[in-house]
């Protein structure tokens, strides 16, 4: 049951590192939110695993709290996503001086 | 199995940090810092510490992360050409400062070490000789308030501080009066 519970751990240890490095690389904005979500949910899903690696059943409340942040998180992003001036793709780099307004 | 996760959730740690530094797309950046604490959260909580990882993930991944974006949706965007030159007075100060730290951690007892000072002596102090040192009924108000008092009145000003900058930002200023019609409200 143990070794059960590394493979799953390790698994998702795997999969938060392909959530990074997407996160890391993510051409536009709405990949990264994704990213960002997932690495969030498969925080809590680690976090649990570690729970009942290690006994401390009591930390599954902190992964419930990590799944509500997650969603609030990404709710409230994609609303400024929304409402803001950002665009799904990356602008090119505009160069002011200092002082200097857009 | 833990010590396997530290090295782990560490690497995602630094890969993250490398990531905030090299971007130059703010969002991006908010986003990553978001990410960023929730990390530290899971090593908080790692290291057998849940309230100050309940404390990390509410403020850095939650309320940061939303101030942040919610700043970045009502300003407007402009950005400077960050300068390149490679600076070596600025390496030399943060590589003696990183020296420092880790020197003055060298005196420090192991982390989680049974023999260190705190859980052979203060400990069993604290619980004896607390009430009459302090006058305090209860052992980790008398902690708080008493032995760790200059440490507790450092957190509270900082707090009131916070809370103050907070008011101020956020006080409704009185419209302006025109001239000859000053509303009475």
């Amino acid at each position: 049951m143990t070794i059960f519970l590394y493979v799953i751990g390790f698994s998702i240890l795997v999969t938060m590192a392909l959530a990074l490095a997407r996160a890391l690389a993510g051409p536009t904005v709405f990949d990264r939110i994704l990213a960002v979500n997932m690495f969030g949910t498969k925080a809590v899903l680690l976090v649990a695993v570690v729970a009942f690696i290690s006994g401390r059943t009591d930390v599954l409340d902190i992964a419930l709290l990590y799944s509500l942040l997650n969603f609030v998180g990404v709710a409230a992003a994609l609303r400024l996503v929304e409402r803001g001036s950002f665009y799904a793709t990356e602008r090119v780099h505009v160069k002011t001086k200092p002082g200097e307004k857009l | 199995m833990a010590l396997t996760i530290d090295i782990f959730l560490l690497l995602f740690l630094i890969a993250t940090a490398i990531g905030i530094l090299r971007t130059r797309h703010l969002f991006a950046m908010a986003m990553m810092f978001g990410l960023y604490s929730l990390l530290v959260a899971s090593l908080f909580l790692l290291m057998d510490a849940p309230d100050v990882a309940f404390t990390e993930a509410a403020v850095g991944t939650g309320i940061a992360t939303v101030l942040m974006l919610a700043t970045l949706a009502a300003t407007r965007r402009s950005s400077e050409k960050p300068r390149q030159r490679f600076s070596p007075s600025a390496l030399i100060i943060t590589l003696s400062t990183t020296a420092l730290l880790f020197y003055g951690t060298l005196d420090l007892p192991n982390f989680g070490d049974p023999q260190a000072p705190l859980h052979t002596e203060m400990a069993g102090r604290f619980i004896e000789q607390g009430q009459q040192d302090t006058g305090v009924p209860n052992l980790v108000t008398a902690v708080l308030a008493s032995y760790r008092g200059f440490d507790t009145l450092g957190e509270v000003t900082v707090v009131f501080t916070a809370g103050v900058g907070v008011l101020l930002l956020l006080k409704r200023r009185r419209k302006p009066v025109v001239r000859g019609k000053s509303h009475a409200r």
